[in-house]
């Protein structure tokens, strides 16, 4: 299902530091034409339809049209992204909708904690910094043949 | 008519490179849950050592969880490592490294409670055992607080994981710091030290965003790229080649880097090729677990549970015969319906959500329709889009199920990769722990002094899915810390010059800016050939003679001399591989990679004179196992000083009873 970017919905991130599509996309396959100031998937039996490009476009612009060997034509997936959620809209060939939301994380983003701040203390031992700090006993196998 | 010919991708690749050297203590190759791993955790034992990780991608969205992922497949919770190890082991048909599955067992289950401190919504159970999704799930507590997760399997936990890698990324990138991050960095060779033998020493790589080759020195280093996807002609060959199960950029980058310099590769012969949602792709261990549907061949019949079947896997004791069938085991019953003209196979699931349903309520059945739907969407969205397409309502219309191409992996539920070290406990035995030169052993070190991996890169020790990948990548991280202090004094030097290596890594370029005038098609060419062609050319190879989709898995002795004439010739013709941007740059350094892992593979395959996995490939010459002559470890070295492979065997050695 090869992404494909809706040409008067992109605006080529404004010309700004990284188009977003660019940034993301896993396989390097969105570019930007500079000339017309619009992005493309420029190898499109490449992409593993995994959404990163049309969750992170800022215009909506991106969309999936399923792989032309074996996806029938007329249905479409669309994510909207939330800060906590995302919501699913999924048309059924045959007009049916289904929508479905979904946590995706339950801290504001930027929230995670690095530990930052969590020296170890023994570089000899086995532990992970966090279990040193917790206190955790490695366990050893109940018995050995 | 074009002339002259003009490369196609936007950031045109020009003949001299900017160049950047840098040196630091550690280098991390990669930008999955592994080197994430590693990048949260290494600060914490290194913070006065130069540290950089370079990833091909962006750490928010690379590597296999890059989609997201419905359920973390390894949490140990109230089960103890060494039953986890039991479980392995059966799975893989006995040959399994039990010291690096016990230990991964042992921590593993940190890092998921870490992935719940940072975000990752995780399902719970109820006090009156009813399912809460992650958000819902937030009222019971966390895991680590004693909170009881929704288990699918004796293993498995659900999660709503659409963002699984960002939040996994965000903490990684915060650990470590955007200074010391390349992203769109690709990694093409590794450097070994121009002093000390057999010592990592550095990595040569080059932007995909401006014309620059990075040079980068280190004195220890851990390589975790994923493992190895289109290498075998895929089932959909048309713009679904893009539709692989594991993730379509993998490479083989890990093996490659690796085995080039003479580090040890183990159980490469060993590959999955799991059986999914026809075409999508989509996962199935939700149904089979969760909501406990049986597959049906053509005739509707629930061929796994015949006495047919039961008699097949007999021959297979005690694996075969064991509470959970191995995965291979369990393609090959399917495959023996589809040989026998009896397929397709079909994913019963009207049967299974009417027998779910008949428990439910309303509320609770849309719930199920639900988890269903999620199950792709959270990471096979394609899937997803596909039961759309075809008007599929899973409560009303039954969806197909086959086996895929093969996939060259050592995290999922296969195991090959490199031969590395276990830890340093007593139980451990001597022949599974590797010695630097101090006399010191370093866990997950290869046979390459200060070159670690994890991930897929740690071969005989398959499912350890997301989250032991995580883990291992940070007990790598903690033992590169140790190898940084351990060797302080040590001063890397490069074999080669800066020149050498931009002519090395801008070859490509230089080839195609040398000839591209020569013909009006830009890639048709008698002086060179573009990555895609060879691509194809490894596909149909591989394919037709090393038990691909084409023969049901099947090859034998003289298919292997047959691929292996082949393999020899693609070898040479990568020399006159050709890229005019430079994303066709990273083309071409992806498929020498993948031709060398898959070298690797059907070498392994050569070797070993029998058929372990029967569902995953068949050695016609020598069916079935034979524990008498194989019951070990088949490992193999590239000795670059002569081009030549060396295989042998090392011993399996029992620990956990």
């Amino acid at each position: 299902m090869p992404s494909f970017v809706i040409q008067e919905k992109c605006d080529g991130c404004k010309g700004g530091d990284k188009t977003a599509c660019m940034y993301i996309c896993p396989n390097d396959l969105m570019v930007l034409d500079p000339n017309a100031m619009k992005a493309y998937n420029q190898e499109p039996d490449q992409c593993w339809e995994c959404f990163s490009c049309v969750k992170i476009c800022p215009t909506q612009a991106i969309e999936v049209r399923g792989y032309a060997d074996f996806v029938p034509l007329g249905s479409s997936i669309m994510p909207m992204m939330g800060t906590e959620d995302v919501m699913w809209t999924c048309k059924f060939r045959n007009g049916l909708i289904k929508r479905f939301k979904f946590p995706i994380r339950t801290t504001p983003e930027g929230a995670a904690n690095a530990y930052d701040s969590l020296q170890g203390k023994d570089l000899d031992s086995e532990l992970l910094s966090t279990e040193e700090a917790d206190g955790y006993t490695l366990p050893k196998p109940q018995a050995t043949v | 008519m074009a002339l002259p010919n003009k490369p196609l991708g936007e950031l045109k690749a020009v003949k001299d490179p900017a160049v950047e050297e840098r040196e630091v203590d550690i280098l991390i190759v990669g930008g999955g849950m592994a080197a994430c791993g590693s990048a949260f955790e290494i600060k914490k034992w290194a913070a006065d050592k130069k540290i950089l990780l370079v990833d091909k991608a962006a750490m928010e969205r690379s590597g296999a969880v890059a989609q997201g992922l419905s359920a973390i497949n390894t949490y140990v919770g109230e089960n103890s490592p060494d039953d986890y190890v039991r479980m392995v082991r059966n799975d893989l048909m006995g040959i399994v490294r039990e010291d690096l599955i016990f230990d991964l067992g042992c921590h593993v289950d940190d890092s998921v409670h870490l992935f719940e401190e940072w975000g990752l919504p995780i399902w719970k159970k109820s006090a009156e055992g009813k399912n809460l999704d992650g958000k819902k799930g937030q009222t019971m507590g966390t895991l680590k607080s004693g909170a009881k997760p929704v288990r699918t399997g004796k293993w498995q936990i659900m999660i709503n994981g659409e963002s699984y890698k960002r939040v996994v990324a965000e903490a990684a990138k915060k650990a470590l710091g955007d200074d010391n991050i390349l992203e769109r960095v690709f990694i093409v060779k590794l450097l070994l030290d121009a002093n000390v033998e057999n010592q990592i020493a550095g990595a040569v790589g080059f932007s995909v965003r401006e014309n620059k080759v990075y040079i980068i020195k280190c004195k220890t280093m851990m390589v975790a790229c994923g493992g190895a996807v289109n290498i075998y002609q895929p089932r959909s060959v048309g713009e679904g080649k893009g539709r692989a199960w594991y993730p379509v950029w993998n490479s083989g980058s890990t093996y490659t880097l690796c085995m080039q310099v003479g580090a040890e590769l183990s159980m490469m012969e060993n590959r999955f090729t799991p059986a999914r949602f026809k075409d999508g792709y989509g996962p199935v261990g939700a149904w089979f677990l969760l909501f406990k549907a049986k597959t049906l061949n053509g005739l509707g019949e629930n061929f796994a549970a015949s006495e047919a079947a039961k008699k097949e896997l007999q021959r297979y004791a005690p694996y075969g015969t064991a509470a959970i069938t191995p995965t291979c085991l369990r393609n090959h019953l399917m495959l023996f319906e589809m040989k026998e003209g009896r397929g397709p196979i079909i994913m019963d699931t009207v049967t299974a959500l009417a027998e779910l349903g008949k428990t439910m309520d309303k509320k609770e059945l849309k719930h199920l329709e639900s988890e269903a739907w999620e199950d792709f969407l959270d990471m096979t969205c394609g899937q997803a889009n596909l039961w759309c397409a075809q008007n599929c309502e899973p409560e009303k219309k039954n969806s197909e199920v086959m086996p895929t191409e093969p996939y060259l992996l050592g995290s999922h539920s296969g195991c090959c990769g490199l031969w590395t070290s276990g830890p340093d406990f007593d139980w451990v035995p001597d022949a599974y722990k590797i010695k630097a030169r101090n006399g010191k052993v370093y866990n997950r070190m290869t046979t390459v002094q200060g070159l670690f991996t994890s991930g897929d890169g740690v071969g005989c020790s398959g499912h350890k899915f997301s989250s032991g990948s995580h883990a291992e990548g940070r007990m790598a991280a903690k033992q590169m810390a140790r190898y940084a202090r351990d060797f302080a004094d040590f001063k890397p030097a490069l074999k080669q010059s800066a020149q050498e290596l931009v002519d090395i890594a801008y070859k490509p370029v230089r080839t195609f800016l040398e000839f591209c005038n020569y013909t009006t098609a830009v890639d048709i060419n008698p002086n060179y050939l573009k990555p895609n062609g060879m691509m194809y050319r490894l596909m149909k190879a591989t394919h037709e003679y090393g038990a691909g989709t084409a023969t049901f898995y099947m090859t034998s002795s003289k298919c292997l001399e047959v691929v292996m004439d082949l393999l020899a010739t693609m070898r040479e013709d990568c020399q006159k591989l050709a890229a005019g941007d430079l994303h066709e740059l990273m083309r071409a350094w992806e498929i020498q990679h993948r031709i060398w892992t898959v070298e690797a593979h059907l070498r392994h395959i050569q070797f070993r004179k029998e058929t372990r996995y029967p569902g995953f490939y068949y050695q016609a010459d020598y069916p079935g196992q034979d524990d008498t002559n194989w019951f070990c470890f088949t490992n193999s070295k590239y000795d670059f000083v002569n081009d030549k492979w060396e295989c042998f065997k090392r011993d399996y050695i029992k620990i956990i009873p």
